[in-house]
């Protein structure tokens, strides 16, 4: 799960994460007063999306004073940002941060993610603050210094000094450093993150240590004991049949084809997108039901598939392992009795129950196309829908 | 002979009351599996499905005997399933649970440094041996006893990979499913080795799926120490970068562990990399007919 850029400045700040003093706003109004309570001449007016590349896409304002302020508040909310990381269409911005200005002496990367080689907790730093980590790592990967953390201890201080001296931060500012990455640690940790960057971390001329932006994703599957984190889910910037999805447990991933899939398992799912393209068709989504799934949650993600304009032809594919074809059979029946099926719809089943399953399909007279194989399945939804 | 479990395995079932794990508790023993016991803390000296339940796994495994276990807690607990399955000392602990949180699981690894236990999984389909030994949830009549291994990080690809194989007459030596999350216990590499080492395996399926470099780190090793022939897939070459497809492993960020960069480390190594997923049995078929294998590994007429 993603959260505001000021949301996760929230949280720092809790965690004494230095981050410069700032408020959120909704509108123009809000924006003009956040400005008059903060104390330096300079603000910075910041467009609050899920998505990074703002300042290049005209999200990110210097205001000199507040009438300043007024005229870059007005002119972003509302605005469609299309950054690297929004898609073509953009995200509309609602909220604003109003941030004091600071005198930026250097700019660093520090940023905290797991690391699947170690099975650890990596903090990775570099003086080639403000650019995308991923460019530096193309370009200079000597200038990425990482520490991998063990678990039982956490982060050591010693680690921290390593690694703000290789990231070449002078050493007057090295002890606020160490301070921040041992705070910052402890957010990743405790709040269940999967992913804490700040892009670019800086020295201000005052000799703090401060970030300057913040992102922090959190673990899905920890949610449960992050009930805080949750509050801060902002569905104005998730895809709606993606929340839909979410409350009944599926797996959902809208995408631009209009071949809808449901299909059990996270592996067979996504193959079963990539068979579709390779037999000519496009998949318009990912949807993985999972094991657990009841009849209601099949109906449910039957729905949502069908909710989806684009969609010109379904293709489900169960090998039933933790999954019963019974199930997925009746989920399918109860579905088109409650919203209807007017396109071709090719089931495949195999696996678990799958003569209960496929017998509940045949009595249920529907118009129903059924494969052999994945292959075949495949094959026949793509010649239907063309 | 066969990798990791066999006929003489005996496995309690962790959180052996909950539904899911009677309905497959239930299809295990038709199997043949040697269930020997079950833990529910608090419903110690039940009986399902005629298995004893026990409070602990420690009790459990003094009174059985028991060697493996095979978890089905929820994912909030199931880390602590895991240590306690390790603190038993049994030899294998098969997790088949999904949505155990990633710091969870690092904490569960630091743990098991040093141990004498196998941890399968978790978020995984659990271990086959056809006709000795089935622990997990695969569905059982699709596998036949034979000479390829099966590895996979993708569990319904696993069943459909062996469907494949198993159609066409090629039976298993073992299937195991190492599971899709980033952090996990037994990893392709542990299992290509042990298929190297192992006298009925002729040939080897991996299935990879996007995120990660795991696959990349299979390959270079099959590339330097395999004997046997690999045939490889990996699922999600249409998969957009940045959303996360199912797995928590399943994810391309930051430019790194497509399809398509797997795919060429890979083929570079020597692995006969199958196009589509309905193609793997195929691909393994080919691949025996050029080394000479094919009748010796055709097992089910």
């Amino acid at each position: 799960m993603n959260i505001h850029e000021y949301q996760a400045k929230e949280i720092f700040r809790e965690y004494n994460v230095a981050v410069p003093n700032s408020k959120v706003a909704f509108s123009v109004d809000e924006a003009v007063e956040a400005a008059k309570e903060l104390t330096t001449d300079v603000k910075v007016v910041k467009a609050q999306i899920h998505a990074g590349g703002r300042g290049k896409a005209g999200g990110v304002k210097i205001a000199k004073n507040l009438d300043e302020v007024k005229q870059y508040a007005d002119e972003i909310l509302g605005k469609t940002l299309v950054t690297h990381q929004t898609g073509p269409e953009g995200k509309e911005v609602k909220r604003l941060l109003i941030e004091e200005g600071c005198d930026i002496k250097n700019e660093y990367y520090l940023g905290v993610v797991l690391d699947r080689a170690t099975s650890s907790v990596v903090m990775m730093g570099s003086e080639e603050g403000g650019t995308e980590i991923e460019e530096v790592a193309a370009e200079t990967p000597e200038k990425i210094f990482k520490e991998v953390v063990d678990p039982v201890v956490g982060l050591s201080p010693y680690q921290a000094r390593r690694l703000a001296f290789n990231m070449n931060i002078p050493k007057e500012y090295v002890g606020k450093a160490v301070k921040f990455m041992m705070s910052l640690y402890k957010v990743f940790v405790e709040k269940d993150c999967s992913i804490a960057e700040i892009n670019p971390l800086v020295t201000t001329g005052d000799g703090e240590v401060i970030a300057l932006d913040a992102k922090l994703n959190f673990d899905d599957n920890a949610l449960f004991r992050q009930k805080d984190i949750q509050e801060l889910r902002d569905l104005d910037e998730e895809d709606e049949k993606e929340i839909e999805a979410s409350k009944y447990d599926l797996s959902y991933v809208a995408l631009d084809g209009n071949i809808g899939c449901m299909v059990n398992g996270a592996g067979l799912a996504m193959s079963t997108m990539d068979i579709i393209k390779h037999y000519g068709g496009e998949p318009a989504n990912f949807l993985d039901v999972g094991g657990g799934a009841t009849t209601e949650k099949v109906t449910e993600a039957f729905k949502i598939i069908l909710s989806d304009q684009n969609v010109k032809g379904i293709f489900v594919n169960i090998f039933g392992g933790i999954m019963k074809c019974d199930v997925i059979a009746e989920g399918v029946v109860e579905a088109t009795k409650q919203v209807g099926l007017e396109m071709p719809l090719v089931v495949r089943l195999e696996g678990t129950n799958v003569d209960q399953g496929k017998k509940i399909l045949d009595e249920s007279g529907l118009n129903i196309t059924s494969a052999e194989s994945m292959a075949d399945g495949a094959n026949k939804i793509v010649s239907l829908v063309k | 002979m066969s990798v990791y479990v066999n006929k003489d395995t005996k496995v309690i079932v962790q959180g052996i009351t909950g539904s899911t794990a009677l309905f497959h508790t239930k299809q295990m023993l038709e199997y043949g599996t040697k269930i020997v016991g079950g833990t529910s803390p608090g419903k110690g000296g039940q009986e399902v499905e005629g298995v004893p339940v026990f409070n602990t796994v420690e009790e459990a495994v003094k009174e059985t005997g028991a060697n493996a276990s095979v978890i089905y807690v929820p994912a909030p607990f199931a880390a602590d399933a895991i240590l306690e399955a390790v603190d038993a000392e049994l030899d294998l602990v098969i997790c088949i649970t999904e949505h155990i949180p990633v710091l969870d699981m690092v904490k569960v690894k630091r743990a098991m440094e040093g141990s004498k236990t196998r941890l399968v999984g978790p978020n995984c389909p659990g271990v086959i041996t056809p006709d000795e030994s089935k622990i997990g949830i695969m569905p059982g009549y699709i596998h036949k006893k034979g000479h390829i291994g099966v590895v996979s990080r993708s569990g319904t690809l696993t069943y459909e990979a062996v469907h494949q194989l198993s159609t066409e007459g090629y039976g298993q030596s073992t299937a195991v499913g190492i599971g899709g999350d980033p952090v996990n216990g037994t990893d392709f590499i542990d299992v290509l080795k042990a298929f190297n080492e192992d006298p009925e395996t002729e040939a080897v399926v991996m299935i990879g799926e996007i995120g990660g470099t795991a696959e990349e780190e299979a390959a270079e090793w099959v590339k330097a120490n395999m004997t046997k022939p690999v045939v490889g897939f990996i699922g999600g070459a249409t998969a957009p970068p940045g959303k996360r497809m199912g797995h928590a492993g399943a994810i391309i960020s930051g430019g790194k562990g497509t399809a398509d960069e797997k795919k060429r480390i890979m083929k570079e190594s020597g692995i006969a990399v199958a196009e589509t997923p309905a193609d793997i049995g195929e691909t393994m078929i080919k691949v025996l007919e050029e080394k000479g294998l094919a009748e010796k590994c055709k097992t089910v007429q």
